[in-house]
């Protein structure tokens, strides 16, 4: 059977410093995303464990396995999670969670939580959507816009080049980077096109990384416009599954002016935190 | 809050931009749109406000530019019934 190059690693952690401990409240955020879902055990507002997988074709399902592997080896069972929230595109779609909140609004919050309160501006490069979203220094919502009309500048973009180019989806962003002199952007948004467009560099003799870096750059090109519409304020960060693809996140920089906050842990678990951490709040309002 | 709602295209870029901290919940703006496009649900970027506020239905965010066409004044003035029936001046468009 031939390699995937899109198929990334699924992974789980658990925090080696926060132990179980009597803490007040123990809550769950799950994100169901278009491409991966996440799901976080959070601890009085601490980070105690997550995992992260493949969204299947069941949200429900893909819910509920995530929130399984997050919880293993913790000591924890489903049952001791007091309240349990979903976000993400398949959040309508989760049968155990006691509310659901939009992804915004967890984004917000979660990048809020992993870059601190100098956080002002947070570009959610998601798998099939993208959100521009400004946070005052709690990380309550601003200004946000989210475009979902196509997958250009997404995940599921990305994916579907690393397979063109026949290079593991974890390496595009690095090999991206390695071209001489930046190739002028692909010309086409949608990813279909850019695909077909991509093929013909390449029987044209382009290198792989040039084709990858003139996509990087087209992808880059097309979230500045509209982090623009919202207004970039510093500190900024980028969330979501493209900010590990260092060649989208150095030309958005380069595009910007602007460096981007480097994450001490996971970005892509952002909305999840988020997440959680809206669970503890609703729990502390009275659990409604 | 400031939520933009559309989306950008080659052809230009369409926003219903709302100002939610304007906003009261009154739902004269939903009232006036004969497309249906607006309608009153939970706060987007605020989840725990206790009040609703105006919102883009997910059918039309993706295709506003169609369905806010049949309002769009043909000359300068710009008289959009959502805009004008809005006291608190929450609303706009981008295009």
């Amino acid at each position: 059977m031939a390699k995937e190059y899109w198929r990334w690693t699924e992974y789980r952690w658990t925090s080696p410093d926060v132990k179980l401990n009597g803490q007040q409240y123990i809550t769950c955020g799950i994100d169901v995303g278009s491409v991966s879902t996440q799901a976080v055990i959070m601890l009085d507002g601490k980070l105690f464990a997550y995992s992260s997988m493949r969204t299947g074709s069941s949200s429900p399902e893909s819910s509920q396995k995530a929130l399984t592997w997050a919880l293993e080896g913790t000591g924890l069972a489903q049952k001791d999670v007091q309240y349990i929230v979903g976000t993400g595109y398949g959040r309508v779609n989760m049968p155990f969670a006691h509310k659901t909140v939009t992804e915004i609004a967890c984004h917000g919050r979660g990048a809020n939580f992993i870059y601190g309160p100098t956080v002002k501006t947070v570009l959610d490069m998601g798998g099939q959507d993208c959100k521009a979203i400004r946070i005052d220094e709690k990380g309550a919502v601003k200004n946000f816009l989210m475009n979902d009309k196509c997958a250009a500048g997404t995940g599921r973009g990305m994916e579907v080049f690393a397979d063109l180019v026949c290079v593991p989806i974890e390496e595009v962003g690095q090999l991206s980077l390695t071209v001489e002199k930046e190739p002028p952007p692909v010309s086409n948004t949608c990813v279909i096109f850019a695909k077909s467009e991509a093929s013909a560099l390449l029987e044209e003799g382009w290198e792989v990384n040039k084709v990858l870096a003139a996509y990087c750059s087209a992808m880059a090109h097309r979230v500045v416009s509209l982090l623009q519409r919202v207004g970039v304020e510093k500190e900024f960060a980028i969330t979501g599954g493209i900010s590990k693809n260092p060649g989208v996140v150095k030309r958005i920089e380069r595009e910007l002016g602007l460096e981007a906050l480097h994450p001490n842990i996971d970005a892509q678990i952002a909305g999840a935190i988020g997440a959680a951490l809206f669970g503890k709040a609703f729990l502390a309002k009275g659990g409604k | 809050m400031i939520a933009n709602y559309g989306y950008k295209d080659g052809s230009g870029e369409y926003f219903i931009i709302l100002d939610t901290d304007k906003c009261d919940g009154c739902e004269l703006c939903v009232k006036a749109c004969p497309e249906h496009v607006l309608f009153m649900g939970e706060d987007i970027g605020d989840p725990l406000r206790d009040v609703p506020v105006v919102l883009v239905t997910e059918e039309h965010r993706k295709k506003l530019r169609y369905s806010c066409a049949s309002c769009k004044p043909s000359k300068e003035v710009k008289n959009l019934p959502c805009v004008v029936a809005c006291p608190h001046g929450a609303l706009r468009h981008s295009w």
